[in-house]
């Protein structure tokens, strides 16, 4: 299953070359870019870990990329967040994020039904990833 | 042989628009004060680049040329400020992208502590990115009596991007040419990836002359016929002290030149002409503390 998040998530993968040009983009605009990873693909988890410090003062898009292959390379098979922020005066906000990689295998979600009281239901997703352990999960 | 004759048909290469590359190198002629082998060099790797773009239009591929440099003579001959010049050549070329210049020194790139120095080191190549990297006394990267100084793991991360992102970005090593020298005995893998090494000789005192004239004109001053005399005088009691730094003595010089005129203005009390606001007096200059040692 093909997880989707963020900008430009109707499109198929970016390939280098198209995150180098939004990266132009971000520069042109003056945002900040940062990378982060995980392995948990749940919708609601915020919490992304981030490849080192928000990159500021860049000119060139080379310079994101250079990281994201080195987060790549330590990371093969987590997803990959590139997000870039305008710390501009009344904005101070996420500008855009999209994903930039993914694991290998992407097993999905599973839908769970809670019934209760009154033959209500209550439904949830679970990703299958998180079976495993945190950490040991996408590996085969 | 027949290679050539089809060569040397009525094939000639289109020339592109001018990217305005030899603007920049005429200005550096002419801006800049003697440095006569400086701006020869300039010439040369201009005419390099000029000629590599021209054979990659004609399809003629080959490596692209190699570009980082080294930038050898005493403070104040001009390193950084050919540095600029050269990022500018650079860019208009193509073979640089935004040709911008971020000039750094040890402290910018070497960290305090254990694992402090491979992210610092990466910041600063990372904002260099599309420009020139003009690194300032970079022997001081290397301290031989400390084997386990944090400065060895910048170069090896400095080594590693000068050769796998050779399109995005140059270096310019910038220092004293002795200890440089010394720098790249104990760094051999430096010096193998510096294609070009330019030496800055120090300025003679006519030149020391010509220069102050030319940072005057743009400051809007000029000498009054003693004042040059004063100066000439200045300059060699200068140049024989120990902190003597060409032209950048010149440029704090004339600041001080300049203060003093003032305070001489004011105290005159009284309405001044045009000229009088211009020229600096000798006897701005003669109160110079190099004047009371002999
Ligand atoms: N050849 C020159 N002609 C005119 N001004 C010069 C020349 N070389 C240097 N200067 C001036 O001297 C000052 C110091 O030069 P700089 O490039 O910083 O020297 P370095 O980097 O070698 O220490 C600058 O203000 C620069 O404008
Ligand atoms: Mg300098």
């Amino acid at each position: 299953m093909h997880l989707t998040q963020g900008t430009f998530s109707y499109l198929p993968p970016l390939t280098d070359e198209e995150i180098a040009a939004q990266v132009r983009y971000c520069l042109t605009r003056g945002w900040s870019l940062n990378l982060e990873f995980t392995d948990d693909p749940h919708p609601r988890n915020v919490y992304w870990e981030m490849w080192g410090l928000p990159m500021f003062d860049l000119q060139d898009p080379a310079a994101v990329l250079h990281e994201l292959q080195r987060c790549r390379q330590a990371h093969p098979d987590k997803y990959i967040k590139l997000s870039a922020f305008d710390r501009s005066k009344g904005r101070q906000t996420t500008t855009l994020s999209f994903i930039v990689q993914r694991p290998p295998e992407e097993p999905g979600f599973r839908l769970d039904r809670l019934e209760y009281a009154d033959r209500q239901i209550k439904y949830t997703i679970y990703p299958y990833a998180t079976d495993e352990p945190a950490g040991k999960r996408y590996r085969h | 042989m027949s290679q050539l004759e089809s060569a040397t048909d009525t094939e000639t290469t289109a020339l592109e628009p001018d990217p305005g590359v030899w603007e920049v190198v005429g200005r550096l002629d002419r801006e800049l004060v003697g440095l006569a082998p400086v701006k020869t060099r300039v010439r040369e790797i201009a005419s390099l680049l000029v000629i590599d773009r021209l054979r990659r239009q004609a399809g003629l591929t080959s490596e692209p040329p190699s570009l980082h440099m080294c930038f050898t003579g005493s403070p104040g001959t001009g390193k950084t400020t050919v540095a600029l010049r050269m990022a500018e050549i650079l860019h208009r070329l193509g073979y640089s992208r935004k040709g911008h210049l971020i000039s750094v020194s040890r402290d910018d790139l070497v960290g305090q502590y254990v694992g402090h120095t491979a992210p610092k080191t990466r910041e600063v190549l990372k904002r260099a990115m599309g420009g020139v990297l003009f690194i300032d006394e970079a022997y001081y990267l290397h301290r031989p009596e400390n084997e386990r100084d944090y400065g060895q793991e910048s170069i090896e991360i400095l080594l590693q991007v000068m050769e796998n992102h050779r399109d995005d970005l140059v270096v310019i090593l910038a220092g004293y040419k002795d200890r440089m020298d010394t720098f790249f005995q104990s760094n051999p893998g430096m010096k193998s990836r510096i294609a070009h090494h330019l030496d800055f000789p120090d300025f003679t005192e006519e030149e020391l002359v010509r220069i102050a004239d030319l940072m005057l004109e743009q400051l809007m001053y000029c000498f009054s016929e003693s004042a040059r005399q004063a100066f000439g005088d200045y300059l060699r009691r200068r140049m024989r002290q120990p902190q003597f730094a060409n032209a950048r003595s010149v440029r704090n010089a004339i600041d001080r030149f300049r203060l003093r005129q003032a305070r001489r203005l004011v105290e005159m009390g009284r309405p001044l002409s045009r000229e009088e606001l211009m020229v600096i007096d000798a006897e701005d200059i003669l109160k110079s503390r190099v004047f009371e040692v002999t």
